[in-house]
């Protein structure tokens, strides 16, 4: 009896199993583009807009002027990092969330899986303001096909406490070299991206690598940046994921130096419990240009198309960057920017395609080389190598 | 009218009770199915889904799961060397953390717990054992993460702990050291280690110490040959708790830690490989199954 109860359970069981596989392997979403051409004016509202975006990039200071004019009640959720901004565009098919404000590191892997639509950018007039080197960057735009509009840019800053990291540094290596005096009070960025930090370094200093692109790179020049960042997991004291991580550990003195976001400098300054400053060492920066994609299912596309147009706006740029520390894309915010801030405006390079140009800007790394061969990393190695380095 | 509409549904009632009656296996297979297709559905279908997943292998540009099966995973994970336990380098230094985090804790809660549980259960009044098991069980009205939260906050840079290592002339943060870790954990999980102890104290006979004293045993003794014995069920439910609750955890490494655990591990190839995650979550489930096959030699189930 309970013999035969057993395996009649296990049968069951199978048979369950057998149809979720199948079923799931059905539902698959289909390759291919998803919309056939973009639309070329929007319609009217849906009355609701769903918005994957990085904390501090959906303030009610320009949402809700943007909730009057249009009628679309903006639901923000904020992504911890890229790929969880990636796995979030893909829930439900696609139809959760109509937009997101990717970096370059999650673009590329959202276009190539069809999970945003094309844009057609004519339906926005503020688009002949912007950068020229973000009007076509190959983040956003593939075979002339265009993936979303810009919104803001910025360097990855080496952040450092004034009463403690003395002299000022102008080099990465106070976080990467070996014996660093400030050993155990480091931190750094907790992702696979954060590779390329240390390959922009290695790019400097070893020469010999020939490490070009720091998002480019051999299994060799991996390897050594994996060693370097696995000497510099021995120095560190917290990693920081989220950006209150950083934050806090500065607050309470548990951080002293180590790679930032403008906005995490913005608030640690607004705290007033610690002294900070930030540099761009003599290595260069990586950083990030951020890009506002529609989903191909989006359930409130003509709401997505107006939030693009309407976060293009160089008034609501300014306001954007002046909060969150970032800089517009949209060159028709810089003089209003720079005589809020004054002096302080300095630091954003507003409309500077020049310093822009020597930001190595997050993009997802692939096996394509870039000069026809595909002997490079891809980020699924690099997300494996980052496991590798912290897991280690 | 009234009373015939009343015969006709007792009559229906009984004859739909006369059946099942006749019908045993209808009977049982109506009382065993809304479990039964719980337990199908909720548990054995994602522990299915998560072995699939550990043969499959994601599309490296698109980060999308791509099924066809291969051992792809277990060749990244797995590899022919004893000591690492089988397991590459990496994974291995991840698995040895946490077993030895898990292990550790597990033996500081069983004694702690062994302690306020034997108070409780065999010397306290019966309001001072009220009292006591109130207070071991209250943390449990306040969320995990408040809690968790709450020793990051004693920990952390200018918090309590700090304080009261400077006074001992110690100038260093606790703040993602394991020691810390180590703390949080045993905090949290000390109710699950007392509960059962309790339990098992609770039911130990006082006529059995009687006896043993009257044949001669002197505390010592009676404590070692009749009370730890009996009690050892109830320290290895306890120990299952504590072991396999640390060893799943994934929210104290980044909040209070700085290694990964293995959960950490799991949960950050879960957003770019899930297979492999899979993979990992085999070893993690793997590591519970052997303990749990060593907790079954000691006959602690056959207690439960």
């Amino acid at each position: 009896m309970t013999k035969s109860v057993r395996w009649l359970t296990v049968a069951a069981v199978t048979a369950l199993v057998g149809v979720a596989c199948a079923s799931s392997t059905t539902s698959t979403p289909p390759a291919g583009g998803g919309t056939s051409g973009a639309p070329a004016s929007i319609g009217p509202g849906e009355g609701e807009l769903n918005l994957v975006a990085w904390a501090g990039y959906t303030q009610p200071a320009w949402v809700k002027p943007f909730e009057q004019q249009t009628g679309c009640q903006v639901n923000a959720k904020y992504g911890t990092d890229s790929s969880d901004m990636v796995n979030l565009m893909r829930q439900g098919g696609g139809t959760v969330y109509d937009g997101v404000s990717a970096s370059g590191d999650a673009t590329n892997r959202l276009i190539a899986n069809s999970d945003v639509a094309p844009i057609d950018i004519s339906m926005f007039p503020d688009y002949a303001d912007v950068m020229p080197s973000l009007q076509n960057p190959p983040h956003n735009t593939v075979d002339g096909v265009h993936y979303g509009v810009p919104y803001m840019w910025g360097p990855n800053l080496l952040l450092y406490n004034t009463d403690i990291v003395q002299p000022a540094p102008d080099s990465w290596s106070v976080v990467f070299q070996q014996d660093s005096p400030y050993a155990g009070k480091i931190t750094a960025y907790d992702s696979p991206i954060y590779i390329a930090d240390a390959a922009l370094y290695l790019k400097a200093t070893q020469p010999d690598l020939g490490i070009e692109d720091p998002y480019e790179l051999t299994s060799d020049q991996l390897d050594a940046a994996t060693a370097l960042l696995k000497t510099q997991a021995g120095m560190i004291g917290k990693y920081w994921g989220v950006y209150t991580d950083e934050i806090n550990g500065f607050d309470s003195g548990d951080m002293v130096v180590g790679t930032a976001w403008p906005v995490n400098q913005q608030y640690i300054e607004a705290d007033k419990k610690v002294p900070v400053e930030s540099t761009i060492p003599s290595e260069g920066v990586t950083g990030w240009a951020d890009t506002w994609m529609m989903s191909s299912h989006a359930q409130h596309p003509n709401c997505m198309l107006m939030w693009m147009q309407y976060t293009l706006q160089a008034d609501v740029q300014t306001q954007v960057a002046e909060f969150y520390g970032a800089t517009p894309s949209n060159t028709a915010s810089c003089p209003q920017l720079n005589k809020d801030l004054g002096q302080a405006a300095d630091i954003y390079h507003c409309g500077d395609d020049d310093f822009l140009s020597k930001i190595a800007l997050w993009k997802t790394p692939l096996a394509d080389c870039g000069d026809g061969s595909s002997d490079c990393m891809d980020y699924t190695e690099w997300s494996n190598r980052w496991v590798d380095i912290r897991g280690g | 009218m009234e009373t015939s509409l009343a015969a006709s549904r007792g009559t229906t009632r009984r004859r739909v009770s006369s059946f099942l009656n006749r019908h045993d296996a209808i009977r049982r297979a109506l009382t065993l199915a809304p479990p039964l297709v719980w337990m199908v559905v909720v548990y054995f279908i994602s522990v299915a889904l998560l072995l699939a997943n550990s043969f499959w292998r994601v599309n490296s540009l698109t980060g999308g799961v791509i099924r066809e099966w291969s051992l792809h995973n277990y060749d990244t994970v797995f590899t022919w060397n004893v000591r690492t336990a089988f397991l590459h380098e990496t994974y291995f230094t991840m698995a040895w953390r946490t077993v030895s985090m898990a292990a550790l804790v597990t033996l500081a809660d069983i004694a702690f717990g062994f302690m306020i549980a034997y108070y409780a259960a065999r010397i306290a009044s019966p309001r001072a054992r009220s009292a006591v098991m109130i207070a071991a069980v209250i943390p449990l009205w306040a969320n995990y993460l408040i809690r968790v939260f709450a020793w990051r906050s004693i920990v952390e840079g200018h918090g309590p702990a700090d304080a009261l290592l400077r006074l001992a002339g110690i100038h260093t943060s606790l703040y993602a050291t394991s020691f810390a870790m180590w703390l949080t954990f045993c905090y949290l999980w000390l109710p699950y280690a007392i509960l059962p102890i309790y339990a098992a104290l609770e039911r130990v006979p006082a006529s059995y110490l009687e006896a043993s004293g009257d044949l001669g045993a002197h505390a010592g003794m009676t404590f070692r040959q009749i009370v730890l014995p009996l009690a050892v069920p109830g320290i290895v439910a306890g120990s299952i708790f504590t072991f396999s609750l640390t060893l799943g955890d994934y929210i104290v490494a980044p909040l209070i830690g700085k290694g990964l655990f293995l959960g950490n591990g799991i949960a950050q190839l879960n957003i770019n490989n899930r297979p492999l995650a899979a993979t990992l979550a085999v070893v993690a489930m793997t590591i519970v199954f052997i303990y749990l096959a060593l907790a079954k030699r000691t006959g602690a189930f056959e207690a439960l």
